[in-house]
């Protein structure tokens, strides 16, 4: 009994191939967005932690010292109170004009000594001999070749998992090469600890404990990315489970006289349902499948960019290829699963509540209509409400991303409403018979299509959020740059010798020069770099300050003040007046704080001068050229000719802009593209919305043929009614793409970046995503259309049959 | 004559000379008269009546309107010929949901550019729909439903209706109701009237009767 | 191998066989390091201190105990000093690495920790006035400079111990004054011993804490000779007869022939050095202990003193699985004399 009636209630499929294909599209399409979205985040997230092991310490939980450095007395203590930790001591260390990041651990306690002895041992030397003189530096291959070239004192190992340009050693020669006997940087703070230790915060309550994964300056930035691409895959299932909601509804509806009539001939309902859903899961597994093989191919294509992304905007990186990995293949599934299950359990109990032997239900649908629109118009405002409750409660991404779903979900909610009455209002303006039919049509209509309008208005107002975010984000980049960048010519030179070689031959040129050198420290556990300047004219001219005491530069300049960017600025809630603590005897007052787009860390800005007294041995490396605009190849070429610098380390204001920008760009490329295809779903849901109220159309649409209306006329009201129900859609999508784009200027991005950019309207790509909403549309009305103009009358005729 | 059928073939796919739906009908019909078409379930009633309609085409022989001979006239000037001069009155009334009773009724002459006020009202007035207007086509009962099509059937003042058993859904006292009402408008408008039945009742209502069997007249 | 286990292989233990220190002979001074000299007079409290000069020395306290729920327990504290220089220099430039372990063995449980760090600037050491040995939060403590009077606390996730020890016997020189000679060839170490200490305290497990009294023994020993080159390990012994009798004895197992030497100690305390080859162990069953044959029954022979005991573990898989790994664990004694005792073996990598 049971092998009949299954292939009984699988025939359905025989006669409605479209419908089928229509089914596992949409789940297809829905499964594969989501899991490529999900490969890339967990091909991200694999490559990060993979990095973070190989830099070993990157995501540890860690005591910090507020200020300054920690006694090693002090950590003597803690280790005498049973705290398991592992001392660094970070600085940088010169050799041959070249300087290089130190990084001193204690070979005993340091989770990575394992590997170090490794490398050491690959060196053919006793690991033991690190913690003798002259010790032992490890370092990355590119760096340790450096180290080799411009000293010898110290033989050097090379290991590729530690970052460039970083000198590791054990603390005996890390300390002897900074001097620093006395003191560390920073404790690690081992993974196991004893139960029934006094706590931190008392034994050391001069120390900032940093959790683990906070720690992590990429993991917390990158964090907000995968938060981001994690909800427009979001989006993207849900939109394409508007698509399967209708379709399978209609596959069960159809189905209701066969159901009627198996049961009549004894099969239970249990069985029924059983096989409806076993059916349901059956063709969800077989579209997952499908969705998994689509999102892989997604997936490696959107790979490339976001690892441009990271790498250019947190510089983080990330591993170009795509793994399978088999906890994506099953949480596709399963998604996949449920995203069906969720989508057919509304008709499925309708099925099973269905009774034996009833006429099928022919009352009023438009007060049904009417009701359900302003249920879920009130529910929609509730949920908005709440929304905007907990962005005034709460702060972070998490209460910005909460914000922007309940707006998101409350929105379509109302919408069926809005389209509704904007319907009645358009109807008003009917000129004729035939134009007042297809408003009240089109309204008709609503409840059979309105899923698929708020996927359409979901996408489009993504679209419009996520669009207004990237432009006005590259307007205020494009002018940020033009501010930032005022030199003519920059140059980077192999090492300080040179830099000094190269400063002295452009002053006897007559070229003004910039330098630009920087110290590296750290301020409350995380990096901070300090660059010093020349005081020079430019600056005051051209430098993006947002805001900043009355005589900013004149302070700078003294050496009295720095300039703060503003992450650090909003980081830490430092306004200009405030005193910035680089160690317990370097206090400087902020006078100004500027713009920083594209950097993820702390920055300031101090007289170069009062820099060097504190920091002499900084690296001067890198210089800004003024010169006219006509001399700027001319100097290049001089430079080139004078000294050995490699093209790459010679750029032209105008090169570096271009590069910057085509940064910029491929970063949101990821973003883009999502966005299109979301886009691409949503069209497609109309599609399919449209088709698969193809048989319930016939009806309305005979009568008014056989009053003489052509099938041509009838088919272009088909395409006319889907454009007006796209364009209503739209244009209510726009004010909720601004809002969004709101959220993401000022809510997401300060919390994610540190920034806040100001909200440029762009009316031009609003016309152009409102002309591609109506494409869209046409598209998606185009094959019923084309079935009504080649429809044969005894199709329409049908309708009138008295025998139905 | 308004409705004047020669010699009229129709076959559907698969069906050959012998089972055709229709074999060699002829029949005329003149201005203000009445013709009840009885038969058999599947004798080719309502498809004889969807020819008289210009909705259908047939395979031989010639149907003419008023003078006009169907069988020369493209896709739009059916449509055109529907929308002035052929009504329509079926059994499942086929209303449109979504317009109010009032823009239902209005519908069809509107679409023929034929409307009267008028003489819509009066039909309103005759059919008893004045108070229904404003409201939809669900709301009301099944006889006045059915008024409502025949009142957008009358508004065109068409020159032939066309009616498929109206009143097949409703009880024999709506239905007798129904039909004198429907016979007296036709006679006021001169409008001929054709009319499929199986009640033989109604189609002694009428002036004269047809009966079709197997797709030829008996 | 990681830099701990490199450290200890190549410092901590004699039995690192194959490494280019062992060629060190007798009276060659090992790398700058000092040799023990049969001449030297211990001298206290200054040598409960640590010795920087010599490449290896540890503070070794072990303890047969008695649980209040009757159960048989043995603890472990050991403190070895390993020099990767001779002498000690300030702060992170000190050639001093500390390495502690600690276990607690029951008959069906043994639970060992480990602890690393450098001397010079206070994670480690070891103090004379008053005498205080430490790693981290793992500490020996007197209350004055002798090793009368002693409290000794280890810490780790799953186990910890707070005892007191209080010695009610002389301290006892191993070999000529000790001067303990440990091959043929003449490898030596300065070796002496409290053998006399009442132990109480507490152990806290997993399954909670118990209260324990008993017997301990600690061991001072300090050289710069690795073993000789054919030697592969040792089996040693601290036993403690009822009749107040102790007895140390071990075997250095070579291919060439077995070295063995010990004391005896009488009941009041007094030390009798044994000749080599007075003191007789042999293995009598092996256990698979870690995917290793260790021997956990053993039977041992003192002739001269009518000694002819089996000696049995308490719980034979007592394996430190420390960075240099061994064997060490409380034993039981029966047969001519019975008794307790501790029981470590090393080289059966």
């Amino acid at each position: 009994m049971t092998a009949t009636a299954f292939l009984a209630i699988l025939s359905h499929w025989w006669r409605h191939p479209l419908q089928l294909a229509t089914l596992i599209t949409g789940l297809a399409l829905a499964a594969g967005l989501w899991s490529a979205v999900q490969a890339i985040n967990a091909e991200a997230r694999a490559s990060y932690s993979q990095a973070a092991e190989q830099l070993g310490t990157a995501g540890a939980a860690r005591l910090v010292p507020e200020t300054g450095a920690i006694p090693v007395a002090r950590y003597a203590e803690l280790r005498r109170s049973g705290w398991q930790l592992a001392p660094v001591l970070e600085g940088i260390i010169r050799f041959e004009g070249q300087s290089f990041d130190i990084m001193g651990v204690d070979l005993l306690q340091h989770p990575q000594a394992q590997g170090l002895a490794l490398a050491a041992e690959a060196d053919s030397a006793p690991a033991l001999d690190a913690l003798l003189p002259p010790g032992r530096i490890f370092a990355h291959p590119e760096t340790a070749a450096l180290l080799d070239a411009s000293q010898t004192d110290h033989p050097v190992t090379s290991m590729t998992g530690l970052p460039r340009g970083v000198a590791m050693a054990d603390l005996s020669l890390a300390s002897r090469l900074l001097g620093q006997s006395t003191s560390l940087s920073y404790l690690l703070i081992l993974p196991d600890q004893r139960p029934g230790l006094r706590p931190l915060e008392e034994l050391a309550p001069e120390l900032t404990f940093i959790p683990a994964r906070a720690a992590s300056d990429a993991a917390r930035l990158t964090d907000s990315f995968h938060l981001n691409l994690t909800a427009f895959g979001l989006l993207s299932f849900a939109v394409g489970l508007f698509i399967v909601q209708g379709t399978i509804a209609l596959s069960l509806e159809q189905r209701r006289g066969m159901t009627r009539t198996l049961r009549g001939l004894g099969v239970p309902m249990r069985l029924l349902a059983s096989l409806f859903a076993a059916e349901l899961a059956a063709i969800a597994l077989v579209s997952g499948i499908a969705g998994l093989a689509g999102g892989y191919l997604v997936a490696a294509a959107l790979l490339p960019g976001v690892k441009a992304t990271l790498s250019g905007l947190y510089g983080v990186p990330v591993d170009g290829s795509l793994s399978l990995r088999p906890s994506w293949i099953l949480s596709g599934l399963a998604m996949t699963l449920g995203g069906t299950a969720l989508a057919g359990g509304h008709a499925l109990f309708m099925l099973w509540r269905m009774p034996l032997l009833a006429a099928p239900a022919t009352h009023a649908r438009g007060q049904q209509a009417r009701r359900s629109h302003l249920t879920g118009a009130g529910l929609g405002a509730v949920i908005i409400i709440v929304g905007c409750i907990i962005l005034h409660l709460f702060h972070g991404l998490i209460a910005g991303f909460a914000f922007l779903g309940s707006l998101m979900l409350g929105a379509a909610l109302l919408l069926p409403l809005l389209v509704s009455a904007s319907l009645s209002l358009g109807a008003r303006t009917a000129k004729g018979p035939y134009a007042e039919w297809l408003w009240a049509d089109a309204r008709a209509q609503l409840p059979g299509i309105s899923l698929a309008l708020m996927a359409l208005m979901l996408a489009l107002a993504a679209n419009i959020g996520v669009g207004t975010m990237v432009s006005s984000f590259r307007l205020t980049f494009t002018g940020w740059l033009d501010q930032r960048l005022f030199a003519e010519v920059y140059v980077t030179t192999a090492n300080d010798v040179q830099g000094a070689e190269l400063s002295e031959w452009l002053h006897a040129q007559g070229i003004h020069v910039l330098p630009r050198r920087h110290h590296d420290t750290r301020y409350k556990g995380a990096p901070l770099r300090v660059y010093g300047f020349e005081d020079d004219p430019a600056y005051r001219k051209n430098w993006p300050l947002i805001a900043a005491l009355p005589d900013v530069w004149d302070q700078a300049a003294r050496g009295q003040a720095v300039l703060i960017n503003e992450q650090l600025a909003r980081r830490n809630g430092l306004v200009p007046g405030n005193t910035l603590e680089l160690s317990p005897d370097w206090h400087l007052s902020i006078a100004g704080i500027y713009s920083d787009y594209g950097n993820p860390n702390g920055q300031a800005m101090m007289s170069l001068p009062a820099l060097l007294t504190r920091e002499p041995n900084i690296p001067n490396r890198n210089f800004g050229l003024r010169a006219a605009q006509s001399e700027v190849h001319k100097i290049i070429k001089n430079i080139r000719e004078e000294f050995d610098i490699p093209p790459e380390s010679i750029l032209d204001q105008a090169t570096i802009k271009a590069r910057s920008l085509a940064v910029f760009d491929r970063t949101f490329v990821i973003t883009a593209t999502l966005n299109l295809l979301t886009l691409g779903v949503a069209g497609f849901a109309l599609l399919t919305s449209l088709l698969t109220l193809w048989n319930q159309r016939l009806p309305q649409i005979a009568p008014v043929w056989a009053m003489g209306a052509s099938r041509r006329q009838l088919a272009a009201g088909e395409v006319l009614r889907s454009l007006l129900l796209a364009a209503a859609t739209a244009i209510l999508a726009l004010p909720l793409g601004l809002v969004l784009a709101w959220t993401l200027l000022s809510v997401i991005n300060v919390e994610a970046f540190g920034w806040q950019i100001p909200m440029y309207l762009f009316p031009f790509d609003w016309l152009r995503l409102f002309l591609l909403a109506l494409l869209a549309a046409i598209i998606a009305a185009v094959l019923p259309a084309r079935r009504l103009i080649r429809i044969a009358p005894a199709e329409l005729l049908k309708v009138f049959a008295n025998e139905r | 004559m308004v409705l004047k059928i020669r010699d009229v073939t129709k076959r559907y796919p698969g069906q050959t000379a012998e089972t055709a739906v229709l074999r060699g009908i002829s029949l005329d019909l003149s201005a203000g008269s009445s013709l009840a078409l009885t038969g058999e379930s599947g004798s080719g009633k309502s498809t004889l009546l969807h020819l008289a309609g210009a909705l259908d085409h047939f395979d031989s022989g010639e149907v003419e309107i008023d003078g006009t001979g169907l069988s020369s006239l493209s896709d739009s000037q059916r449509a055109a010929l529907r929308r002035r001069d052929v009504s329509l009155v079926f059994q499942q009334f086929n209303l449109i949901p979504s317009l109010s009773v009032d823009k239902n009724i209005a519908l069809h002459a509107r679409l023929g550019g034929k409307w009267e006020t008028s003489w819509g009202t009066r039909l309103k007035a005759r059919l008893g729909l004045s108070d229904l207007q404003d409201h939809y086509p669900e709301q009301p009962s099944g006889g006045q439903q059915q008024r409502v099509a025949i009142a957008r059937a009358l508004a065109v003042r068409p020159k032939l209706l066309l009616a498929d058993e109206p009143t097949g859904n409703l009880d024999e006292t709506a239905s007798a109701a129904v039909m004198e009402l429907m016979l007296e408008l036709v006679r006021e408008s001169g409008t001929a009237l054709f009319l499929v039945t199986h009640s033989a009742a109604i189609a002694q209502m009428l002036d004269r009767r047809l009966h079709l069997r197997h797709g030829t007249a008996a | 191998m990681s830099v701990k286990s490199a450290l200890v292989t190549m410092a901590v233990f004699w039995a690192g066989a194959a490494l280019p220190q062992s060629y060190a002979g007798l009276g060659s001074s090992a790398e700058g390091f000092a040799i023990p000299q049969q001449s030297t007079r211990l001298n206290f409290p200054a040598d409960h201190g640590p010795h920087p000069d010599f490449r290896i020395e540890w503070w070794y306290l072990t303890a047969n105990l008695e649980g209040s729920d009757g159960a048989s327990y043995g603890i472990q504290w050991t403190l070895f000093r390993s020099a990767l220089a001779p002498g000690e220099a300030g702060g992170w430039q000190s050639p001093q690495v500390w390495m502690a372990h600690a276990a607690v063995t029951s008959q069906d449980q043994h639970f060992f920790a480990e602890r690393l760090a450098r001397g010079g600037f206070g994670q480690a050491g070891v103090e004379t006035a008053p005498f205080d040995a430490w790693v981290d939060d793992w500490q020996m403590r007197s209350v004055d400079e002798t090793l009368e009077q002693i409290s000794l606390s280890a810490n780790d996730l799953t186990f910890s111990y707070a005892l007191n020890l209080t010695a009610d016997g002389p301290l006892v020189l191993h070999g000529r004054h000790g001067y303990s000679v440990k091959s043929a060839s003449g490898q030596a170490s300065h070796y002496y011993s409290q053998p006399h200490y009442q132990v109480s305290g507490t152990l806290s497990l997993p399954d909670g804490p118990v209260e324990v009294t008993g017997h301990g023994w600690l061991d001072r020993e300090w050289s710069s000779q690795p073993l000789a080159e054919d030697q592969s390990g040792w089996d040693w012994f601290s036993l403690r007869f009822d009749s107040g009798e102790k007895l140390m004895g071990f075997l250095l197992r070579s291919k060439t022939g077995d070295f063995t030497s010990g004391t005896w100690i009488t009941a009041e305390g007094k030390a009798e050095p044994l000749r080599p080859g007075a003191f007789q162990a042999e293995a009598l069953a092996v256990s698979d202990v870690q995917g290793r044959n260790i021997p956990t029954r053993w039977h041992a022979s003192l002739p001269e003193k009518g000694v002819s005991v089996e000696i049995q573990s308490l719980n034979p898989q007592s394996w430190m699985g420390t960075s240099f790994s061994y064997w060490e664990g409380p034993v039981s004694v029966s047969g001519s004399h019975s008794g307790k005792g501790y029981l470590e073996m090393t080289g059966y990598e």
